[in-house]
């Protein structure tokens, strides 16, 4: 049985992290913050990975089925009898991948952070925010009461928010840190309205009694759910609707993606960790957990999850293929990826072979956080060195920073979907069961993979091969100010504390596909089994390999070749450079549309009504006051007049009016 | 000759009262306003013996409220005494329309 101290213990280390260098940090742990946070995360990523091994191996399976745990328990907040929010574990196949996941990456880039921040101003509160955002993220992930999740949810914007604006003096960030923080907040109020009405409809809060009483279609609470409609769809559909804006603003999803890329302000572990690997992925994470009620009860809304993802996911590719900030550039791959792991999750079906789909997306999940957090870590060591975040003034450093150029190009032959590394394995999966689906999707998929190769040799030549590498004294010599990197001299590679999580994350993002993760993770709990289908794979191979040689052809050498190509493609390359201008639809629509219909009406009611109501209160009162001040004459004999007409008043009301 | 009824002495309770009221509206000296006053008091004093005699000859409450008017008349004399004292040494004057700053 699964070990409830063992497993409370995974998110409470980084808290208690947290606690620490959060209180104490500044004064006691100036330089010894760094070591203190990865010991604890260490302790923490150990213990992950013992449970996982227990689980999967030895305690997990019941005649050939996952089965879900509750470990601990605890009720911590009753609204009414089974409607209460418990703090609790959830183990199950999801949950303790994830948990293996975010905890190995957030020690990477704990462990890269030594190197990467050292000589910060605020470095224990850096280590403090990591701290937090780990705790919160595991313990989004363990838990077991839907309400539960949506504490941690927002403990992990808040975490997202503070390591965002990490560098606050910088006005960019400040600006990045706000958006992220609004905009995932706007998509949050969908997913609280989602769990009010989901809990509504099922009378609990609990996810595993909640998620069972809404499958069983036979039961009373679903049949009252599907009973009552709203605009033509039935509350269900509604919940599971506005829960996935929840998830979909978190995981940067169309039209909700525009936080993520102004994000990358943040210091670029920060980037790798939470804008790449762990907290994007809640929303699939959270559609994945919530699996059953989506696919079983309401179909539509997953189709919906299915086109959001595609969309997404294509966006986001040819939005990348035009951008020149490293950063930006893998930030929108992000959400390209994420893009693919939606829409598997929306052409996947409950149980059995139609549930491929979800297996794939959850072993995307998997592989893309390594080579994600790879490509992050990597950027952030060319960062380090060029202390530059364009490309313009990158090229040539594949003789300066060799370990860096290997595991970048693992990192790219991966996501790219090349054999045998792990993106090609969980890619094709993804790829076969929208196949089997859903062919449109499948052909944006297609079309997506091949330019998802297209853009990260963009990047992979642009930065190590292009024009040769100025020499590393010319280098220091033209440091941006207010780039991110505020390093020392010219200098060499970076430490082994920043090659050290590069070189195990390239493992992972090489091997991690050989993981037979079918036998693992699966929409019933059952193993699946992953064919391999040989003749399948060949277009998206050829695709991604074609995409390659273009870039290549474009990119190798330093030339004008993809200049004239962005200008024979004139509007179209602009529109994509300029992200479709969503962010200033977005801006229109704030600005000139809420702000004139809504700020300014408010503000008007605000200035005339309401503080139009105070001031006469006050205007009212000084008036009468004004007025009746005479009476206070000091003349003794004059009060003695007053007291007496009083007296006969009263005395004449009393003896004559009310008898 | 003729025994004095209630209204005769509700007569001179309520003329005595009268006359101590316009007393005190109308005199500037501090001394002759308290002795008004003690006049408005006297006048209660007496309706309340009327009242008890004349109504409720078996009780006593009225002559108790009597003597605790006396009472009380005694401690205000005294402390409007100390005051007008006090006055006199700060304003070197009795007269109530010099007294009028001490509103503030």
């Amino acid at each position: 049985m699964p070990n409830a101290t063992i497993i409370a213990l995974i998110p409470l280390l980084p808290l208690a992290g947290f606690l620490l260098l959060g209180l104490f940090g500044r004064k006691f742990f100036k330089k010894s913050s760094g070591i203190i946070g990865t010991a604890l995360l260490l302790a923490s990523t150990l213990l992950a990975l013992y449970t996982a091994y227990e689980y999967f191996f030895i305690y997990g399976k019941a005649d050939g089925v996952y089965q879900q745990f509750v470990p601990f328990q605890m009720t911590w907040l009753e609204f009414s009898k089974g409607v209460s929010i418990d703090m609790g574990l959830l183990i199950d196949p999801i949950s303790v991948m994830m948990l293996v996941v975010v905890s190995f990456v957030s020690l990477m880039v704990h462990i890269y952070s030594l190197g990467y921040m050292k000589g910060e101003e605020r470095f224990p509160a850096y280590y403090s925010f990591l701290g937090l955002f780990t705790f919160s993220m595991l313990g989004l992930v363990l838990a077991g009461n839907i309400f539960q999740m949506y504490i941690f949810w927002e403990l992990v914007g808040v975490s997202s928010f503070l390591l965002i604006g990490y560098y606050y003096d910088k006005p960019s960030a400040v600006a990045a840190c706000k958006k992220a923080f609004i905009v995932t907040r706007f998509a949050d109020v969908g997913f609280l309205i989602g769990i009010l009405i989901l809990s509504f409809c099922s009378g609990t809060l609990d996810l595993p009694t909640l998620i069972q009483r809404l499958t069983s279609p036979d039961s009373n609470e679903i049949k009252t759910a599907v009973a009552s409609t709203f605009l033509g769809a039935s509350a269900l559909t509604w919940g599971a609707a506005l829960v996935f804006i929840g998830g979909a603003g978190k995981s940067a999803m169309f039209p909700l993606h525009i936080w993520l890329p102004d994000a990358m302000e943040g210091p670029t572990p920060v980037s790798a960790l939470i804008h790449a690997a762990t907290m994007v992925v809640a929303g699939v994470y959270l559609v994945a957990r919530l699996f059953p009620v989506f696919s079983i009860t309401t179909p539509g809304v997953l189709e919906i999850v299915g086109w959001v993802g595609a969309i997404s996911a294509i966006i986001a590719a040819i939005i990348a293929c035009t951008q020149t900030d490293i950063k930006r550039v893998l930030a929108y791959s992000t959400m390209s990826q994420i893009g693919y792991m939606m829409f598997a999750l929306g052409v996947s079906t409950y149980g059995g072979e139609g549930g491929l789909g979800y297996t794939a997306s959850m072993f995307h999940l998997f592989t893309h956080a390594m080579f994600k957090a790879l490509l992050f870590l990597c950027a952030g060591a060319v960062i380090h060195y060029v202390h530059s975040n364009d490309m313009k003034d990158m090229g040539g450093l594949r003789k300066y920073l060799p370990i860096t150029h290997i595991t970048f190009l693992i990192a790219c032959l991966a996501i790219a979907g090349v054999p045998p590394f792990a993106g090609f394995f969980s890619k094709e999966e993804i790829l076969l069961a929208a196949y089997q689906n859903n062919m449109a999707i499948y052909w944006i998929a297609l079309f997506t993979s091949g330019l998802t190769a297209f853009y990260m040799f963009r990047l992979y030549f642009t930065i190590f091969w292009n024009k040769p590498a100025p020499s590393p004294l010319e280098q220091s010599g033209k440091r941006k100010i207010g780039s991110e990197a505020r390093g020392g001299e010219a200098h060499g590679e970076g430490g082994f504390a920043m090659m050290l999580p590069l070189v195990l994350l390239a493992i992972g993002a090489a091997a991690a596909g050989f993981i037979p993760f079918g036998e693992f993770v699966s929409s019933d709990g059952k193993a699946l089994e992953t064919k391999f289908h040989l003749v399948f794979s060949i277009a998206p191979v050829a695709l991604g390999i074609a995409g390659i040689f273009t870039a290549m052809w474009f990119y190798k050498k330093q030339n004008n070749k993809s200049d004239k190509l962005a200008a024979s493609l004139n509007g179209f390359y602009k529109a994509a450079y300029h992200k479709f201008y969503i962010d200033e639809i977005y801006l229109y629509i704030t600005k000139k549309v809420l702000f004139n219909l809504v700020g300014k009406p408010a503000a008007w009611f605000d200035r005339n009504v309401v503080d139009g109501m105070v001031n006469l209160t006050g205007a009212a009162t000084q008036a009468i006051s004004e007025a009746i001040k005479k009476i206070q004459s000091g003349k003794v004999q004059q009060y003695a007049i007053y007291f007496l007409v009083g007296v006969i008043v009263l005395a004449t009301l009393f003896i004559y009016i009310l008898r | 000759m003729m025994e004095p009824g209630l209204n005769h002495f509700l007569f001179i309770s309520a003329a005595l009262f009268f006359i101590g009221v316009y007393g005190f509206l109308t005199r500037r000296n501090l001394i002759t306003m308290l002795m008004s006053i003690e006049l408005i008091l006297n006048s209660v004093n007496l309706n309340f013996i009327a009242f008890n005699k004349y109504l409720w000859p078996g009780k006593m409450d009225g002559l108790f409220f009597t003597l605790f008017i006396i009472a009380i008349a005694a401690a205000e004399a005294a402390v409007a005494i100390a005051i007008i004292i006090n006055l006199y040494r700060s304003h070197q004057s009795i007269d109530v329309e010099n007294a009028e700053d001490l509103k503030y």
